[in-house]
């Protein structure tokens, strides 16, 4: 058998949605406050669960490719338009710290029952609506220094994919580290039974934490 | 009424298992997991009720309407599904809860107000970049694509930068 299949039928990509769904919510990314506690530094679960999923499927995407399962090439590569996607990924940032979710997030924050998402998602269409209305003059910065299409950090830097995954696994190392020792000083890792109380309140800091010299906190 | 929910997943542990549903995704369908695409045909599907001229004419809506059915589509299906599993997972582990979720400080109505206007910010920056979190940020950079680290520096940047601003909305 060779893959990619190429299914695009109903029963797999409803299956896959519930498979992702679960992964989501299990994480905790039905909840806004544990999502955004990653822009305090108090939580680094969407950094730790985004990392590694990348990293994984990345691997195995890899592995498909040298053992002869997966043709080269053969997946959907997204095509570098730096204008447009640096900009709207800011844009996304910026209306993640704000807003609570992204819009995969803000699915999973409507089925554990939160009103904000439901708005949310309001938000996020009148969005779309109003990039539609404004499309022409948008226009230029949509198409604007298109690069290689499908280009991968491999192909840029002229670097083999193993090198690329063993240097993303050494960041992540890093990044965990460091994100682990950020979480205890700011007050740890947000919980279920923090973001499920009837009233918000501030939980109370965990020992050893110094929540209370950050000033404006 | 509610009992104790149940903790949340180690991240590490989530994350592999996400990693093993994006990878499935891609051996399956070609394709990676993506959501704000589904966005894009909500509004073009209300938009075709309530200003159907306009919508048809736009050059960025138009093309879903003239294709007919605007929500038919691998997309939707798939949300569909990720609203199905988010809810089954909330429900068993106990962490469904009816409510506004935000920081202490904020009135339910504010906070409401926020979460509209992040949402207009997302829905416009998703339609601009051509993804969003899942589709780029995930997707993308399991590829490594470098459209997808481009996505996920100026993600996180941003929102690093606003929290900077917004933080008293959060904590």
């Amino acid at each position: 058998m060779s893959f990619p299949l190429y299914d695009g039928g109903f029963w797999t990509a409803l299956g896959l949605g519930v498979l992702f769904g679960l992964a989501l919510e299990g994480a905790g990314f039905g909840s806004a406050r544990k999502l955004t506690a990653q822009f305090t530094l108090r939580d680094f679960a969407v950094v730790k669960v985004m990392f590694t999923a990348v990293i994984v499927a990345a691997a195995g995407l890899w592995l498909a490719e040298v053992s002869g399962l997966m043709a080269p090439r053969s997946v959907f590569i997204p095509t570098l338009f730096v204008w447009a996607i640096a900009g709207g990924g800011a844009l996304i940032g910026a209306g993640f710290a704000l807003g609570g979710y992204c819009p995969g997030t803000s699915a999973v924050g409507l089925a554990s029952g939160r009103w904000d998402a439901l708005v949310f998602i309001a938000g996020m269409v009148a969005g779309v609506a109003l990039f539609a209305w404004g499309f022409e003059a948008i226009s230029p910065l949509y198409w604007a220094a298109a690069g290689p299409k499908g280009q991968t950090l491999g192909e840029l830097l002229g670097i083999p994919a193993p090198a690329i995954l063993i240097a993303m696994i050494a960041m992540a190392a890093g990044l965990f580290w460091l994100g682990g020792r950020l979480e205890r000083r700011f007050g740890g890792p947000i919980g279920a039974a923090d973001v499920t109380r009837a009233s918000e309140g501030t939980p109370p800091a965990k020992p050893g934490a110094r929540r209370e010299s950050l000033g404006s906190a | 009424m509610h009992g104790a929910p149940h903790p949340y997943w180690n991240p590490l542990i989530a994350g592999v298992i996400l990693g093993l549903v994006l990878l499935a995704t891609f051996l399956l369908t070609g394709h990676g997991l993506g959501a704000s695409g589904v966005t894009a045909r909500v509004a073009a599907t209300l938009g075709s009720w309530i200003l159907p001229e306009a919508t048809s004419a736009n050059a960025y809506l138009g093309g879903y309407v003239k294709a007919g059915a605007p929500l038919a589509g691998w997309i939707t299906w798939e949300v569909l599904g990720v609203i199905l599993g988010g809810l089954m997972g909330s429900v068993v582990n106990r962490r469904f809860r009816l409510k506004v979720e935000g920081g202490p400080r904020l009135t339910p109505g504010r906070r409401l107000a926020t979460a509209f206007a992040g949402g207009i910010l997302v829905g416009f920056g998703a339609s601009l970049a051509r993804g969003c979190t899942s589709g780029l940020g995930l997707s993308g950079s399991a590829t490594l694509a470098v459209a997808g680290f481009v996505f996920l520096i100026a993600f996180f940047a941003a929102g690093f930068l606003v929290m900077r601003l917004a933080r008293r909305a959060w904590t």
